[in-house]
């Protein structure tokens, strides 16, 4: 079975809601069930067929090509299978996602992995801000997985963050890490200020020394024993973190934030 | 049967159900590692007043271990899965916790999970660290020399404990001499320990006592000294017995054990003093599995 590939016709002037189509809702139907089902964009719902040319049957292999920054909520509720999106996408990508995988060849908007409990989220452009955050007002925001961003990544990354990895090759924006009650935001570029502000738990592991505020207090050099098996975790990541020279064991060690709960750190390669 | 002129007695070693399981102890080098694992499975010879009948497994290459230091590699036995999770827990706690620069892993994926490190975190009074790497969750309990890592969970497994043979020698140092070979090569085989000290127990015991508090008693029918005195199993020229008793995770296990250890005394033969192999067998009264010598043998 070859993969279900939507194949965007041309850019919709209003925002696209792609929620529907993900692995889960689309097992067991026809290519003509999938070609009816209606997708909200603004105040008008659209027929799938009038958007893409569709192809394939395997719907727990979904491909989106010609993807454009106006489609939102791909692989929203992602419960298994797996979406490969070759260009670019809108806000809320991977928004709740269960299981499975995505990948997306270009950049992706606000709110990605917003609320993911599980899977694999791999982007090779950059992220919006809000990345694997809480949606405003919910006080969860990722609760495990793994995100990888090969690009840089916007601000408030981790809002919340309960659990899981968000690994980001390149640079991470103001804010990184604010609120986060657990998991590891690696980040092997820059970081901008405010970084992990009112964490309350969790790790951020660095490359680069960050410019930290005055509620982080030094807590010395270290070898710490979980960042080998932490580093080991990532060898089958297609990924500069799978590359055996990017890992360490020897940090300098931050806590903070101490205006909050005080036990979450910065762990800064030495 | 008779194998380089050290007879082999048409019987059986009366094994017994039991609940196992393995943890993989890491340190800076070797040494640390060993000497961890050594109090880990210290006073764990008999579950009969230890609780537990534990032993090193097998050393482990830095290429083997979860975080790439030189480890050990350890196994526990006890009667119940509960006594167990007891035993590993208070032995984690006293000896690996405390033991500089160890670390510890589980040495089991599956079974029924039991905790190795999950309650030793409330040693870290609040500054412990949870991560959870690859569906594993690990607890960074901060210590004076770092930080001690341990794996929240490992496995217990159903496993098989008692297996043995009894050496049968004209002399101590021979019947002694003999053990110490078949030990060096029943400990190349995986998923075995031999938990007396050195892996050779000069006291077997046989079911039951004259005193009513005793479970166990010296096994009178071996004893040299008793040669007259009671219904003995030994003939004149056998001056010393020493048993041999393995614990393993399946009777395969066990079997195998056994067989390299039988065959090493054999190899010294008779001409070295050796004269006989036999088993503890009870009757029947000990456990439903029988290790019988001369199947293994054949």
């Amino acid at each position: 079975m070859s993969a279900l590939t939507f194949t965007l016709k041309k850019k919709n002037a209003q925002r696209i809601d792609m929620s529907p189509l993900v692995c889960n809702l689309l097992t067991g139907m026809t290519l003509s069930d999938i070609a009816a089902i209606v997708l909200q964009s603004g105040k008008c719902k659209l027929r799938v067929d009038e958007l893409f040319t569709l192809d394939g049957s395997d719907a727990q292999n979904i491909v989106i090509k010609n993807s454009v920054d106006n489609l939102d909520f791909i692989g929203k509720g992602l419960d298994g299978g797996s979406i490969s999106v070759v260009g670019d996408v809108g806000a809320y990508l991977a928004f709740g996602m269960n299981a499975g995988e995505i990948k997306v060849s270009g950049n992706v908007g606000l709110y990605a992995a917003c609320e993911m409990k599980k899977g694999y989220l791999e982007v090779s452009g950059n992220a919006g801000d809000f990345l694997g955050a809480a949606l405003p007002g919910n006080k969860m925001g990722m609760k495990g997985g793994t995100i990888l961003i090969k690009g840089n990544v916007g601000e408030r990354v981790g809002d919340h963050m309960r659990r899981g990895n968000i690994l980001i090759e390149g640079n991470a924006g103001d804010y990184c890490g604010s609120r986060m009650t657990a998991g590891t935001i690696a980040v092997m570029g820059q970081t901008g200020r405010h970084l992990g502000y009112a964490m309350r738990r969790g790790t951020l592991l660095l490359w680069n020394q960050p410019t930290l505020s005055a509620s982080f207090n030094d807590c010395g050099a270290h070898t710490l024993a979980f960042l080998p098996i932490l580093f080991a975790s990532f060898k089958l990541l297609n990924s500069r973190f799978a590359d055996a020279s990017m890992a360490f064991n020897r940090v300098q060690r931050y806590a903070g934030d101490m205006s909050e709960m005080g036990r979450g750190e910065v762990l800064v390669k030495l | 049967m008779i194998i380089n002129g050290v007879s082999i007695d048409a019987t059986f070693a009366e094994a017994f159900p039991m609940k196992a399981t393995r943890a993989i102890i890491t340190a800076q080098n070797e040494k640390w590692a060993l000497i961890s694992a050594q109090a880990m499975t210290g006073f764990a010879t008999s579950v009969i007043a230890c609780g537990c009948e534990a032993g090193i497994d097998r050393i482990l290459d830095p290429s083997e271990t979860p975080d790439g230091r030189p480890g050990v590699s350890i196994m526990i036995f006890a009667m119940g899965g509960k006594g167990l999770a007891k035993q590993l827990e208070t032995r984690a706690g006293q000896c690996v916790l405390t033991s500089p620069t160890a670390a510890l892993f589980a040495g089991i994926d599956g079974g029924i999970r039991i905790p190795l490190g999950k309650n030793l975190r409330y040693f870290g009074d609040g500054f412990q660290v949870s991560k959870l790497i690859s569906g594993k969750r690990y607890w960074r309990i901060p210590v004076m020399d770092g930080e001690f890592l341990a794996e929240a969970t490992t496995g217990q497994v159903d496993a098989i404990g008692g297996g043995n043979f009894l050496v049968l020698a004209e002399s101590q140092p021979q019947a002694l001499a003999a053990c110490e070979v078949a030990i060096e090569e029943m400990r190349k085989i995986p998923n075995v320990i031999m938990p007396f000290p050195g892996g050779v127990v000069r006291s077997g015991s046989k079911v039951g006592s004259k005193y009513k508090t005793l479970g166990a008693s010296t096994n009178d029918a071996f004893c040299p000294t008793l040669k007259g005195m009671t219904k003995t199993e030994l003939s004149p020229e056998i001056e010393s017995v020493m048993e041999i008793v393995i614990d393993g995770l399946t009777k395969e296990d066990i079997d195998k054990a056994m067989r390299v250890g039988m065959q090493a005394v054999c190899d010294l033969g008779a001409m070295n003093g050796i004269k006989r192999i036999s088993a503890g067998n009870y009757g029947g009264k000990l456990g439903p599995f029988h290790f019988h010598l001369q199947e293994i043998m054949a």
